[in-house]
């Protein structure tokens, strides 16, 4: 007991100053489920072992370095990261046996060959120098890739729990006050008003009421959930339990996918030891006030993290959704007053109540207020977790921070917000990125999937991709989603196979319409945006499918053989390496070949060929 | 089935293996779901004689049971092989070829995706996005995650898994 109250006396540190955890030199080995993919925690006992070989006692506390796992620092596909601090060094690609010249280097000149190289090919030692990092601005991620999750104490040094501690000290109106001055709106999709949420929560006298974390991250392409539950679970119990304060509820449930093993473990810990702190329980900080938070783990249904379908499932029923007559702030889990919130806008919460919420309002644009984290993943050179204020344009994030296109190939489409967003062509690259741009775009912000494409993507398998997940995850109860969807992947994939039809895209448009209209949640209503807005920027290749039964990007496989262009081909004999189906041939200084009749179509020769040398070409001609 | 006589012999010890998993939890209505998901993890399916156990316990009738393992993609009816392979079908995986390692999985393991393989070694699931976008494509064994995998690797990686229980499995 005593230890609670000295714990949660810590005298307060300035919020935000992340990277002044400790004056002792720290080794913080990003430990998240990328980089562990790539045996990162091999890595961080690598590092502890070359330390103790090195005379170096890393346990106790000492002038000798920490070594410390932490979360994900989002540049996955270069894991797993190491960086040094105070010396502000970040290696890359670091294996198990760079451990020791990294320990003997500590002090002295970094190991160049760990470093990140620059477009110049030169190396580049902080973070900041890194131009993947260098245009971000971290907020909801501002702790990621700096603390340990599982200490508690590291989240307190870095500034945690003041916030909390600060609305003990305010009433409910305050906090919701300063949440609506934020403008804050919720981040995983559909962008509502948080602050006026938790207002119509706080209005009803009913009791119990209940708060609730959406951590049922679906959207294919989208990870920044994930890495926030894995990385800093103490800032979403922080979010949460100042939600809590403002509606006065005393129960809240965290819903987190079961696929998310790292998540559900670090979450399950970061609870038992704030509880043992005392900045949750049954007297928060000595204040008297009660919080319990629950995990429930999701079922694997997409349709779950929609919010009435979230609040079933955790009820123990099927998840399926309801039409929203009343709102679940009126009556949600149980019938009682509920709010719903997802875990990056729960991140968010401290920094305003900590800095107010005019201070955040003042990133981003006038209508999408502070910063946005999204997931940038495709054909781009850099792919990763990045963060920028909202109002940013795609073409930065595509191509200064993501650094162009993969083999300087020509952009040819962004997909914004999973299944419910939509296309956006090169001749929107410009536009700004926040909730309103893209909803008038037809495109969508949603959790903040943003998966890049180039030529060789065909606009019609993405369109009948996403369509096919939503006609499986569809959970059936109204009947314009279940019976739209499978009629329109019917038709996709006719289209897609060279059975399409003219006619084929009105009917899909007035289909979509009907969804649009008709619809019981948002994973029907929403469900034409990938298929309208591809037959909007990209018609012509629809007509193409139809008309000449061809794919112009060269990918399904019904419509498409490869050959190989004799005068491009080095003989360098890649292709025949990748061939999956070994029917690629050739000798030294003779163009290769490809046995079409035997061909899968599957494009792994294309892909592997640096020349361009191997073309897609409509079936029909070459049969 | 295959598995038709280890089954019989198992009886006693699977309704064992639910209780200790039922009794973890209070008897009600809203642990059904977290009830089904260890009875999945412990026995990679749900047993029929799983149902009626749970149903005493958390008080709902046998068709709520079966309209959740039915509903939710993580509980299956049917036994699972003893590796489950997952390949990432979200969008960033998909463009980078999981149906190419679809096509290729299936040559070696002679399974379509939700199949599994006679010798119930290996089951086959297309899993919507892991969340893992940045090492597309991703392909989870059991649970390892392999990142940027190519056709190449696959049928290497799969004898690495049938080795691995090769001593304890055969007769």
């Amino acid at each position: 007991m005593s230890e609670r109250t000295t714990v949660c006396g810590t005298p307060p540190t300035a919020f935000g100053a992340a990277t002044a955890v400790t004056p002792r030199r720290c080794l913080l080995v990003c430990c998240g489920t990328g980089c562990r993919a790539n045996n990162a925690m091999g890595l961080a006992d690598a590092l502890e072992a070359a330390a103790r070989d090195a005379g170096l006692d890393v346990t106790v506390s000492s002038d000798a370095p920490q070594i410390k796992r932490t979360g994900c620092n989002g540049f996955c596909e270069n894991g797993p990261i190491v960086k040094v601090h105070p010396d502000d060094i970040s290696y890359y690609k670091v294996k198990p046996e760079d451990a020791e010249p990294i320990i003997a280097s500590l002090g002295n000149e970094p190991v160049a060959r760990l470093l990140y190289r620059g477009e110049m090919r030169q190396r580049l030692t902080r973070q900041i120098d890194n131009p993947f990092y260098a245009h971000q601005q971290k907020l909801a991620l501002r702790n990621i890739g700096e603390i340990d999750p599982l200490v508690i104490a590291d989240y307190v040094a870095a500034g945690g729990y003041q916030a909390l501690k600060k609305a003990l000290q305010m009433s409910s109106e305050q906090i919701v006050e300063e949440v609506i001055a934020s403008g804050l709106r919720g981040r995983g999709g559909a962008g509502f008003p948080t602050g006026i949420k938790w207002q119509t929560a706080a209005g009803y006298p009913a009791k119990p009421k209940y708060v609730i974390c959406n951590g049922d991250e679906g959207d294919p392409g989208a990870f920044m959930d994930r890495s926030i539950l894995e990385g800093d679970p103490h800032s979403v119990i922080e979010g949460l339990t100042i939600a809590a304060l403002a509606i006065q509820a005393e129960q809240g449930f965290l819903y987190i996918r079961d696929e998310y093993g790292l998540a559900l473990s670090n979450i399950a810990a970061a609870i038992a030891v704030a509880e043992a702190d005392g900045y949750l329980g049954d007297d928060i900080c000595g204040s008297g006030r009660k919080l319990r938070l629950e995990i429930v783990r999701g079922g694997g249904a997409f349709v779950c993290g929609e919010s009435t379908a979230l609040m079933a499932s955790i009820e123990g029923r099927v998840g399926e959704p309801r039409a929203k007559y009343v709102r679940s702030a009126e009556k949600g889990l149980w019938g009682q007053p509920t709010v719903l919130n997802n875990v990056e806008t729960l991140a968010n919460i401290p920094y305003i109540i900590l800095n107010g919420g005019a201070e955040f309002a003042k990133i981003g644009t006038a209508g999408s207020t502070g910063t946005k984290v999204f997931s940038l993943v495709g054909k781009v050179n850099r792919t990763g977790l990045i963060e920028v204020p909202m109002g940013a344009s795609l073409r930065h994030m595509i191509y200064d921070i993501g650094g162009g296109i993969k083999r300087d190939r020509p952009f040819k489409a962004v997909q914004t917000g999973g299944p419910s967003g939509g296309c956006i062509p090169e001749g929107q690259l410009d536009l700004a990125v926040d909730f309103d741009t893209l909803d008038a775009e037809g495109a969508m912000m949603g959790s903040g999937g943003m998966i890049v494409m180039d030529e060789h993507d065909c606009m019609v398998e993405v369109a009948r991709y996403y369509v096919k997940l939503l006609a499986e995850e569809s959970c059936g109860k109204c009947t314009p989603c279940r019976e739209g969807l499978r009629q329109m992947l019917g038709i996709l994939t006719d289209i897609t196979e060279g059975r399409g039809q003219v006619g084929d895209i009105e009917l899909l448009e007035r289909i979509c319409a009907t969804m649009t209209a008709a619809s019981l949640c948002a994973l029907g209503k929403t469900a034409a945006n990938p298929v309208l807005s591809t037959i909007r920027h990209f018609r012509d290749e629809y007509q193409a499918h139809i008309r000449d039964r061809s794919c112009p990007a060269g990918v399904c496989p019904a419509l498409t053989v490869y050959v190989i262009d004799a005068e491009k081909c080095t003989s360098c004999g890649a292709c025949s390496r990748a061939c999956p189906v070994g029917i690629v041939s050739g000798e030294k200084k003779v163009p290769y070949s490809i046995q079409s009749e035997k061909c899968i179509a599957c494009g792994s020769c294309r892909d592997a060929c640096r020349f361009d040398a191997v073309i897609a070409m409509r079936k029909e001609e070459v049969a | 089935m295959v598995d038709e006589n280890s089954k019989a012999t198992e009886t006693g010890s699977v309704a064992e293996g639910i209780h200790r998993i039922i009794l973890k939890y209070p008897g009600q209505r809203r642990y059904s779901l977290a009830i089904l998901q260890d009875v999945q993890k412990e026995f990679k399916y749900i047993p029929e004689e799983a149902i009626p156990l749970i149903k005493r316990h958390v008080g709902v009738s046998e068709g709520q049971l079966y309209a959740l393992a039915t509903f939710y993609k993580a509980l299956s009816l049917t036994p699972k092989g003893q590796h489950i392979i997952k390949l990432c079908d979200g969008t960033a995986c998909h463009l980078r070829g999981t149906n190419n390692l679809l096509g290729e999985l299936g040559r070696t393991l002679g399974i379509a995706a939700d199949e599994r393989t006679v010798d119930g070694k290996f089951s086959l699931e297309l899993v919507n996005c892991v969340g893992s976008c940045a090492l597309a494509p991703v392909m989870i064994v059991d649970d390892d995650y392999h990142g940027k995998v190519t056709m190449g690797q696959l049928p290497q990686v799969i004898e690495e898994y049938r080795d691995e229980q090769e001593g304890g499995s055969d007769e």
